[in-house]
C-alpha cells in the first residue's frame, strides 16, 4: 500500500500498523527521514552552544503555563486589544465552524483566490479542501507546503512538509504539474515555484496565515517564517486572514523573546529564522501597502477540554517546534505519513486523541518506545512520556469510579486482557498463591508454546525457568 | 450562547480548579556588557552565516559603496524612500554612478505589477539591529512601506553601528516596544531562504535573493 497517493482526507487513523509496517520497508522514506533528522538534531545542539539551555527552557515553560494560568482572562485581554487596533476577532468550537467563518469572510468580500501562509490548525481544520468544495480556491505558498499540495499529499512534519520527497520526486512532480523542466537543480525548480507564486499573490483576494504567539498586552500576531511567503499573503492581499489555537496567547511582549529564541533553536537550529513578522493591525489611511482588513479566527476544537485536567494540560504549552518529532526513533524509521494524523510524532500522539477521540487515535498512544527523547528536548518542557503513559491508561481503563477525561476513554479495553490483569493482581496480592502458581508454571514449562504472537515475529521467546526464585533463593539457604 | 462565551465559560469553570501562576525569571538573557566593536563584530559574523552581506562605512563614503554594489550587480534602478534622509541625500547626491532612483509614493495597486517585475533593489533605513541573532529592527513606514524592503531582489539596509543591541529582549525594552506597537514590525535576519527541498538551502524563494547591510561606523 502506498501512503502518499491515499486520499488525505479520508485517511483510517486506526490502521497505523499497516502504513508502519509499509514504511519500514520502504527504504527512501527510511532514508530521506533518517537523513533529514540527523541534520536536525546536530544544528539544533549548536544552535543552543554556550547559552544555559536549561535555564531558558524552564521560563520557556513558565511562560507558557504562566499564560495558560490566566487563558481565559488573557483571550478577552487579545480581543480587546486587537479590537481597538482594527482587527476583527472571531471564535469557533470546532474546526467546521472555523471554516464557516473564514468562507463566510470570503463571501462578503467576494473573493475567489485564497492564498496561504504555512498555518497547522488550518490543516487541522482541513480548510484548503472545506473552501475548494465551495468554489474557492486556495493555494498553498511556503514551497513545502506548495509542493505537498501539487502532489495532494498532506504535510509529513509540521515545519518541514515535504521531508518526505527527495529533490528528484519534486522535480518530477513540478514538471508535472506545473511543466518546468526535469533538473535536480534546487536553486532552479525554487526560482521556477518563486515565479509561479508571484503571480499568485499578486491576483489573491484574501491570504489566511498561521500565528505562532499571539500577545496579549499589545494585540500582536507574531509569524515565524523563512522564506517571505508569510509576510506576503499578509501584506499583499487586501485582506488578511489569521488563524490560531487558543492556546497560541500569551501575556506580554516580552514573553515572546524568550520563546523565540527557543522556537527557532528547536525547530531548525537556527539562531532566529529569516522574519518575524509583527502584526498589530491593519492598513493605515496614510499607509501605501498592508491589509485593508485582519481577522483571526480562534480556534477551540478540543482545546478547551485538555485545559479541564491539570496533567494533560501541559500539553497546550506545545509552540510548534518538531523538535520532538526530529528526536523521536520511531518518527524517524516511520515518517509523518504513517500517523495518518495532523500532527504526527511525539507532540502528535499526545494531541491528536484529544482531537479525535481515544477510540479513532487508540494506536497513537502505544507507537512510542518511551525513550523520553521528546521530553528532553522539548524546549517548553512538556513530560512527554508521562502523557504518554497517562493517554494509555485512559484507553484501557474501565473503572466507573474514574472520570473520562479524554474522550473514548476505555476504546482499546477488551475483556480478555482486563481478565487477565485482574488474575495477575489477585495472584500478586497472595503470597500462597504466587508461589504455588510460579511453582507450577516452572513444572510445566516444557508445555511452554515455541511461539507467542506478535513477540516471536523478530524475537525468540522467553523461557521460564526451571526454578523459581524463592526455590533458589531457599537453596541457598536466605 | 455565543462560541466565544461558550469558549470563555469553559475555560473559567475548568473542573481542576484555579492554576497556580509561577514566577518567570528573565534573567537568562541577560548578556554581559560589550562595547559598539563587539556588537559590530558579533552581527556581521552572524548575519554573513546566514548569507547576508555586511559593508562597513562611513556616513561619507556610504553612496560610493552603495555604487559600486549596485552597478556590480547590474541593477537598472534603485527604490528609495522619499522622506527619509537616506532618500533625500541619494537624491541630491545627483550622482552619474547610482542607477536610476524610484520612489514608493502611491498605494501599492496602482503600481503592483511595476514593483514585482521592474524594480531591481530597494534601499531603507532601520530602527537598530540586533547582535546576537544578525537580525535587522525594521518598523515599515508610509515614507517605507511594507514591501520596499519583500519584493525586490535586493534589499540594501541602513544600520547605524550605534544602534545595535546585544538581545531582541533589550532593543524591545530599551526602545519600549510594549508602549505601542506599530501596524507592522519585523525582524530581518538574512535573505529570503528555503530549505523545503531535500533540506538543500536555496535563496530568494519569495523575498529578495540578496540582503546588503551598510553599517554606518
Amino acid at each position: 500500500m502506498n501512503q502518499a497517493t491515499q486520499d488525505p482526507h479520508h485517511i483510517d487513523v486506526k490502521e497505523f500498523h499497516p502504513r508502519a509496517r509499509a514504511a519500514i520497508s520502504d527504504p527512501k522514506i527510511r532514508q530521506n527521514f533518517r537523513k533529514a533528522m540527523d541534520g536536525l538534531i546536530t544544528k539544533r545542539k549548536d544552535a543552543f552552544e554556550g547559552m544555559d539551555l536549561e535555564a531558558l527552557r524552564e521560563l520557556g515553560a513558565n511562560i507558557r503555563l504562566r499564560a495558560l494560568a490566566n487563558l481565559p482572562d488573557l483571550l478577552e485581554q487579545l480581543e480587546k486589544k486587537l479590537s481597538e487596533n482594527g482587527i476583527k476577532v472571531h471564535w469557533a468550537t470546532d474546526g467546521d465552524e472555523a471554516c464557516r467563518i473564514v468562507r463566510n469572510i470570503c463571501v462578503a468580500r467576494n473573493a475567489k483566490t485564497v492564498i496561504k501562509g504555512k498555518s497547522m490548525v488550518s490543516e487541522e481544520m482541513e480548510l484548503n479542501h472545506y473552501l475548494e468544495e465551495r468554489g474557492i480556491t486556495a493555494l498553498e505558498s511556503d514551497l513545502g507546503e506548495y509542493i505537498v499540495q501539487l502532489a495532494g499529499e498532506t504535510p509529513s512534519h509540521i515545519i518541514m512538509p515535504a521531508i518526505h520527497k527527495n529533490t528528484g520526486e519534486i522535480s518530477e512532480l513540478m514538471h508535472q504539474t506545473t511543466g518546468t523542466d526535469l533538473s535536480n537543480d534546487v536553486e532552479y525548480l525554487t526560482a521556477s515555484a518563486r515565479q509561479q507564486l508571484r503571480e499568485k499573490f499578486m491576483n489573491a483576494d484574501v491570504g489566511v496565515s498561521g500565528v505562532n504567539f499571539a500577545v496579549a498586552e499589545t494585540g500582536t500576531l507574531c509569524l515565524v517564517e523563512n522564506e517571505g511567503n508569510g509576510r506576503m499573503t499578509t501584506t499583499v492581499p487586501p485582506c488578511h486572514i489569521a488563524v490560531t489555537g487558543i492556546e497560541k496567547v500569551v501575556g506580554n511582549l516580552e514573553d515572546v523573546a524568550p520563546l523565540l529564541a527557543l522556537l527557532t533553536r528547536s525547530a531548525t537550529g537556527q539562531h532566529i529564522t529569516t522574519y518575524f513578522n509583527m502584526i498589530s493591525g491593519p492598513r493605515k489611511l496614510e499607509e501605501l501597502d498592508g491589509p485593508e482588513e485582519v481577522h483571526l479566527v480562534l480556534v477551540d476544537n478540543g482545546r478547551s477540554s485538555i485545559y479541564q485536567d491539570d496533567e494533560l494540560l501541559d500539553t497546550l504549552r506545545c509552540i510548534r517546534c518538531g523538535a520532538c518529532m526530529n528526536h523521536c526513533p520511531v518518527y524517524t524509521r516511520v515518517g509523518g505519513h504513517t500517523y495518518g494524523t495532523t500532527y504526527p510524532g511525539p507532540i502528535g500522539k499526545i494531541l491528536m486523541p484529544h482531537l479525535i477521540g481515544l477510540d479513532e487515535g487508540r494506536h497513537l498512544p502505544t507507537a512510542s518506545s518511551l525513550c523520553g527523547a521528546c521530553g528532553e528536548v522539548c524546549p517548553v518542557k512538556i513530560p512527554i512520556p508521562d502523557l504518554l503513559v497517562r493517554l494509555r491508561q485512559e484507553s484501557v481503563d474501565g473503572d466507573k469510579l474514574n472520570p473520562a477525561k479524554v474522550r473514548g476513554h476505555g476504546a482499546k479495553r477488551g475483556s480478555v486482557e482486563a481478565l487477565v490483569w485482574k488474575g495477575w493482581s489477585w495472584m500478586h496480592a497472595r503470597p500462597g498463591v504466587y508461589r504455588f502458581g510460579t511453582a507450577l508454571a516452572a513444572r510445566l514449562r516444557k508445555l511452554q508454546p515455541g511461539q507467542l504472537g506478535g513477540w516471536t515475529e523478530y524475537r525468540t521467546a522467553p523461557k521460564l525457568a526451571a526454578k523459581t526464585l524463592h526455590e533458589r533463593m531457599k537453596e541457598r539457604g536466605q | 450562547m455565543s462560541s466565544r462565551d461558550a469558549i470563555l465559560q469553559r475555560l473559567r469553570n475548568r473542573s481542576g480548579g484555579e492554576l497556580a501562576i509561577p514566577d518567570c525569571d528573565f534573567s537568562v538573557l541577560q548578556r554581559p556588557s560589550s562595547s559598539v566593536a563587539e556588537r559590530v563584530d558579533q552581527f556581521q559574523k552572524t548575519i554573513e552565516s546566514v548569507h547576508g552581506e555586511v559593508h562597513r562605512c562611513t556616513s561619507e563614503n556610504w553612496i560610493t559603496q552603495l555604487a559600486d554594489l549596485l552597478s556590480s550587480r547590474g541593477a537598472r534602478n534603485l527604490l528609495v524612500p522619499a522622506a527619509h534622509q537616506i532618500g533625500r541625500t541619494l537624491r541630491d547626491a545627483d550622482s552619474n554612478e547610482l542607477p536610476e532612483l524610484l520612489i514608493y509614493d502611491e498605494p501599492i495597486h496602482s503600481w503592483q505589477a511595476q514593483l514585482f517585475n521592474e524594480v531591481d533593489a530597494s534601499i531603507t533605513s532601520t530602527r537598530g539591529g540586533i547582535a546576537e541573532t544578525g537580525s535587522l529592527i525594521m518598523w515599515p513606514t508610509p515614507d517605507e512601506p511594507r514591501l520596499m524592503s519583500l519584493v525586490p531582489p535586493i534589499h540594501i539596509a541602513v544600520l547605524e553601528a550605534s544602534e545595535l543591541y546585544s538581545t531582541f529582549h533589550e532593543a524591545m525594552q530599551d526602545q519600549n516596544w510594549a508602549a505601542g506597537m506599530p501596524t507592522n514590525a519585523l525582524l530581518v535576519s538574512g535573505p529570503s531562504k528555503t530549505a523545503d527541498i531535500e533540506q538543500t538551502l536555496a535563496y530568494g524563494v519569495h523575498g529578495p535573493k540578496e540582503l546588503i547591510v551598510l553599517v554606518i561606523e
